[in-house]
């Protein structure tokens, strides 16, 4: 009887301990330890309990049997729960403050024009724009001549442009690429150019000298005015939003005719006017026009039997806009505090 | 180009709209109003005083004492400083409580012990020019105590319009009302001058018109003693002159000094300012020159010789060439023709006689002149986008008649036109059915003309289903074919008049550019890899490119880059000097190398990054270790199988390094290879290639030529998964340093042969155990055949294999 009673005690004050053991464990190592301190095969205090079982009356056996058990059964849960506490940091316990910071990674960004460009090219191509490209560096040829822009003319100081040699400049505008592609295909065309321009402008907060222009040209059979509003209406609400309206105003490009600037609804103030538009409720973004038949003749296609648009706008302008970027020069400089916001 | 809202209402009596609405109309008609300006607002308490006597100021010489009748019941005593104040004359006064333009409160003060009730004010305390010599003298006949601005129509509202190189029509305020008025053209009127010497209504022009004859000549013909000698008809396809004798050269009156100062141009004297006026009213630059400055006395319209010298009127010494086109005397060069007069024939007070010139330059050699002078003038600027032809002579005679209305004098009877190939006007013909397809909407025949005859165009036949319009001189430059008349009559019909529903399309022919694919693919790896994207302009400076510009901006980018890892790196140094120690960056850009002269330069694409700092965000669990060369070598990789290159395609060593290239550390940079060659590099930075702090971590850097066949990428083919277990044995080998772990591990794979299905180095030990010179690298196996589970012994009898065939190759020694 004696040694019955005894050995419950020391069952009892094992559980006791080895509860709190449990509840202090920080580390799965930790409470791996503990488990194999009490229930180890060869040393585990519980096992050593269940061995001297036999020493004791017959009688007295299965009501210690079962203490035992039920003790192991609990302790197994316990530690069982524990590691799960440990292992997904489920509970508040003790030496461990689950308010400190978890292990992360470094958040990589696509630069905000990327992620203008992108999103443009995105809603061109599900209108049926495929994306083309073409060389910075071009002759005055493509970049001026066989854009219906004499060299001599004003039109040539809207840009005022880096040359590299005689007649070989780095290209003002994307329009280049319009002309390498009607040399290349035979209409129905509808293209998008991404790429960079260069115009001698020193950098200040509103100027680069190279900056990101996307352009556009659809050319086809009975492709009208009414076409090219219609693209860009439905291009502005796409990646503007459906309120989003557009505003055609007569201007020049000597590449088209008719030729417009492309006013869309400010997207700050919907219109009401702002800081951003200056008051006036819109937002220059984009040039457009009626492909000038004098483009296709120096491409060698049909004017009477093919007509086009084109357009050509500044996704810089549009990141700084949207992005609230009041200076382009902090596109440009490659500022880990300001790349890292576009994570 | 700035145009006074009181000008158009003058021009236009019919245009109602404020001009608020005139901008937004002008927005509408293509000349977009970049400002409006009130002009005159601010004046609202200043008034027009005469000054009845003058005095000395009894403290202090250089000031004086007036008595000024400024329309009160009483003379105030004002003391002033200018050097000009008269008596008799008419001034800008501020009484008391008026406050100036600058914010200047107008107080009652004593200046030198003498109260002052009021202040004579200059043209630049007003806020009207830069004037400050002296007060403002006007000159007409006022009411002393009447309102300044309202006496001057200076409050006025000053538009300044942004004009497209095609539409000079615009440039002047006729062009313009002729847009915006009710009726086009015909609701405009030209009004006669104020007489000077009533203020009354000038007598109708008729009068002065009469007197006037053109005589037409090809070459040659003489006005009034002067002889006129048209020697160059290219540069200059006609020309009009015309004298007037016996003018007074002075002031110009208040009312054209008033309409001057509104387009933001200063009074000069009333010849200078009658010119200057018809300039900006009709769009056709005229020019008087002193007539008896001019040898001859003669007009000469020719080239410059080479070396000659003139002043011009800003005071500048110009040497000429023999490109540029002169208006000469019978000596030298007077003016450069188009661009600017003549300081030794300049209109000044001294002037009795004049020779006033109406010309029509071609654009192109004024644009020339104007260049090679560095000169834009609003004369040299109308010129070089085209004066109308056909409005020269009606220019010519509203300039004679306002010489005379504010200079007096008398025109010589006979005036010369010189115009040896006088152009008929151009007939461009338009098919209502084209305007209907470019369009998208219909127009007819009537409708068309509708829009163009209040323009000045003028339906004058029909041949075939073309409407023939005859062109006016106004638009001579810009309306040359029918898409021009398409482009007017949308203008006319107003582009928001136009539907913008979405039809069908074909689809493109034009392929999608598979390399904007690539740079997309790569982009997202990289940026899951936790790389920023930089952008940067393709500038370099002097060694960092091969390809100069001609006209660079600055030193810094007189070059186009040859790498961008370089230019990366000096994004990194501008990171650093802002303490920024963890920075990964990447770019995806256009890079130049130099063609055979007469080619553009040859472009690359390429990618490059530039890493530094901790491999992971600093961690309170564990100390973070830097970004080490394993990185490097397994972000090539990963490159290198985007890019289609293979596992091989990574190879130690610094390879070919181009001109300019960045400077790594040879022991541990990688080349990227394809089967032609190198397409990259990969590399510790070495020190002297950046200017890093002392509390920098290693920088790494790379740089791959992207092509179009790396886009190129073929669907996986799926592998069967296997059906049997894998055997794994470890083998722990002594290698000795000089031989390549790359070696080893192909050595075994030729040994193992098809059942080994993977083999990779997993530890690698030095020290105790092993002997100087040697490592101990220990690698997994794994073994497995696609039909049978395969035995222990089998797979036994395959190390055994290996292990006699490193022990042979490299002398290898398994570790004990
Ligand atoms: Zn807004």
């Amino acid at each position: 009887m004696k040694q019955a009673s005894e050995l419950l005690r020391d069952l009892e004050a094992l559980e006791r301990e080895a509860r709190a053991a449990i509840a202090d464990a920080t580390t799965t190592d930790a409470l791996e330890g503990i488990r194999i301190r009490l229930l180890g095969r060869k040393e585990g205090r519980l096992t050593a309990v269940l061995r001297r079982l036999g020493e004791i009356a017959v009688e007295e056996r299965p009501a210690l049997g079962a203490a035992a058990n039920r003790v192991k059964s609990a302790l197994t849960e316990l530690l069982g729960a524990r590691a799960a506490e440990l292992g997904a940091g489920a509970a508040r316990v003790p030496g461990v403050d689950l308010t400190l910071p978890g292990r992360d990674q470094w958040a990589g960004a696509r630069h905000p024009v990327t992620l203008v460009i992108d999103e443009i090219c995105r809603v061109f191509q599900s209108l049926g724009f495929t994306r083309v490209r073409g060389p910075e560096a071009e002759t005055d040829w493509y970049n001026f001549i066989s854009l219906n822009t004499p060299l001599d003319h004003p039109a040539a100081d809207l840009h005022d442009t880096f040359y590299v040699s005689d007649g070989i400049l780095l290209r003002s505008h994307t329009s280049p690429v319009q002309i390498r592609t009607m040399q290349a295909f035979q209409p129905p065309i509808r293209v998008v150019v991404p790429g960079l321009v260069y115009r001698r402008d020193p950098f200040d907060a509103s100027h680069a000298p190279a900056f990101e222009q996307i352009e556009g040209l659809a050319v086809d059979q009975g492709v009208s005015f009414v076409d090219l509003k219609a693209t860009l209406a439905e291009f502005a609400r796409r990646l503007f939003g459906r309120r989003a309206t557009v505003r055609f105003r007569p201007s020049f490009f000597p590449f088209t005719e008719p030729s417009a600037e492309v006013d869309v609804s400010c997207i700050l103030c919907g219109g009401s006017g702002c800081s951003t538009c200056k008051g006036t409720g819109w937002l220059e973004i984009m040039g457009a026009g009626m492909v000038h038949p004098a483009v296709f003749e120096n491409v060698g296609y049909d004017a009477e039997r093919y007509t086009g648009f084109a357009f050509g706008m500044g996704p810089a302008r549009v990141a700084m806009v949207r992005y609230g970027i009041a200076d382009i020069r902090m596109l440009y400089e490659a500022d880990v505090r300001f790349l890292e916001q576009f994570a | 180009m700035n145009v006074s809202y009181r000008w158009l209402r003058a021009l236009a009596p019919e245009l109602e709209d404020a001009p608020a609405r005139v901008a937004e109309r002008l927005a509408m008609v293509g000349a977009p109003v970049d400002a409006l300006v009130a002009l005159g607002d601010q004046l609202a308490g200043v008034v027009i005083a005469r000054v009845e006597r003058v005095q000395r100021h009894p403290n202090a010489d250089r000031l004086t004492l007036c008595e000024v009748d400024a329309g009160q019941a009483t003379r105030l005593q004002v003391v002033c400083g200018a050097p000009n104040v008269r008596a008799g004359a008419y001034y800008p006064f501020a009484p008391v409580g008026a406050t100036l333009p600058g914010g200047l409160e107008i107080r009652a003060a004593k200046i030198r012990g003498v109260v002052s009730h009021g202040m004579l004010c200059s043209e630049r305390e007003l806020g009207l020019g830069r004037d400050h010599t002296g007060i403002l003298e006007l000159h007409g006949r006022f009411t002393p105590g009447e309102p300044f601005a309202e006496a001057l129509e200076l409050n006025d509202v000053r538009l300044l319009l942004d004009v497209t190189p095609n539409r000079p029509d615009l440039l002047s305020h006729y062009g313009v009302a002729r847009e915006l008025a009710p009726g086009g053209e015909a609701g405009l009127r030209l009004a006669g001058f104020p007489s000077l010497e009533d203020g009354s209504a000038g007598a109708p022009l008729a009068a002065l018109d009469e007197q006037i004859r053109f005589v037409v000549a090809a070459r040659e013909e003489s006005t009034g003693g002067v002889r006129v000698v048209l020697d160059d008809a290219r540069g200059c396809p006609r020309y009009l002159g015309a004298v007037i004798r016996d003018v007074s050269v002075g002031p110009p009156p208040e009312w054209l000094a008033a309409r001057l100062r509104a387009v933001g141009l200063r009074p000069i004297n009333n010849v200078v300012d009658a010119t200057n006026y018809v300039l900006f009213e009709l769009g056709q630059p005229l020019h008087a020159f002193d007539l008896d400055r001019l040898r001859g006395p003669a007009v000469v319209i020719r080239r410059a010789r080479a070396d000659e010298r003139m002043r011009t009127l800003d005071g500048e010494e110009r040497v000429l060439h023999e490109e540029l086109l002169v208006i000469a005397d019978a000596e030298r060069a007077c003016a450069v023709a188009g661009v600017m007069g003549g300081a030794e024939s300049e209109v000044t007070s001294a002037t009795r006689n004049v020779f006033l010139e109406c010309a029509l330059f071609e654009p192109k050699t004024i644009r020339r002149s104007a260049r090679a002078l560095g000169l834009s003038t609003d004369a040299s600027y109308r010129f070089e986008r085209g004066v109308d032809p056909e409005g020269m002579e009606r220019a010519t005679r509203r300039a004679l008649a306002l010489i005379v209305a504010v200079a007096g004098g008398r025109v010589e009877s006979v005036a010369v036109d010189l115009h040896p190939q006088p152009r008929a006007a151009p007939v461009v013909g338009l098919r209502p059915a084209r305007v209907s397809q470019v369009l998208g909407a219909d127009f007819d025949e009537g409708g068309v003309t509708r829009y163009l005859e209040p323009l000045g165009f003028r339906a004058v036949g029909r041949v075939g289903d073309a409407v023939h319009f005859r062109v006016p001189g106004h638009r001579w430059y810009d309306v040359t074919r029918e898409i021009d008349l398409i482009e007017e009559v949308a203008r006319r019909h107003g582009y928001d008049q136009f539907a913008d529903e979405l039809r069908a399309f074909r689809p493109s022919v034009v392929p999608d550019d598979p390399m904007a694919q690539l740079e997309d693919r790569l982009r997202t790896l990289l940026v899951a890899r936790g790389f920023l994207e930089a952008r940067s302009a393709s500038f370099a400076s002097e060694g960092e490119g091969d390809v100069a510009l001609l006209n660079a901006l600055s030193q810094a980018e007189a070059w186009l880059r040859a790498s961008i890892a370089k230019g990366l790196l000096h994004r990194l140094e501008h990171n650093f000097t802002r303490g920024a120690r963890h920075v990964r960056l990447f770019e995806i850009g256009t890079v130049f190398q130099p063609s055979p002269a007469g080619q553009p330069p040859r472009e690359a694409t390429h990618l490059a990054a530039v890493f530094t700092g901790a491999r992971l965000p600093p961690h309170w669990s564990e100390a973070t270790a830097a970004f080490d060369v394993w990185d490097l070598k397994a972000l090539l990789l990963e490159l290198a199988r985007v890019l289609g290159l293979g596992s091989a395609a990574v190879v130690p060593g610094s390879g070919d390094r181009a001109r300019g290239a960045v400077a790594v550390v040879d022991e541990l940079a990688f080349q990227l290879r394809d089967d032609r060659g190198q397409v990259g590099w990969g590399g510790r930075v070495a020190a002297e290639a950046v200017d890093a702090p002392a509390w920098a971590d290693p920088i790494w850097a790379l740089e791959v030529r992207l092509s179009p066949e790396m886009a190129v990428r073929e669907p996986p083919v799926l592998r069967a998964l296997p059906a049997f277990p894998a055997v794994e044995r470890d083998l722990a080998l002594v290698v000795r340093d000089d031989q390549a772990a790359a070696a080893i591990e192909a050595a075994i794979r030729a040994a193992a042969g098809r059942q080994l299905e993977y083999v990779a180095p997993f530890d690698l030990y030095r020290g105790p155990g092993i002997s100087e010179g040697q490592r101990s690298i220990a690698y997994r196996l794994r073994f497995r055949a696609p039909d049978r589970t395969l035995t222990d012994r089998e797979v036994d009898d395959v190390v055994a294999r290996v292990v006699d065939r490193l022990r042979e190759e490299f002398g290898v020694q398994l570790r004990a």
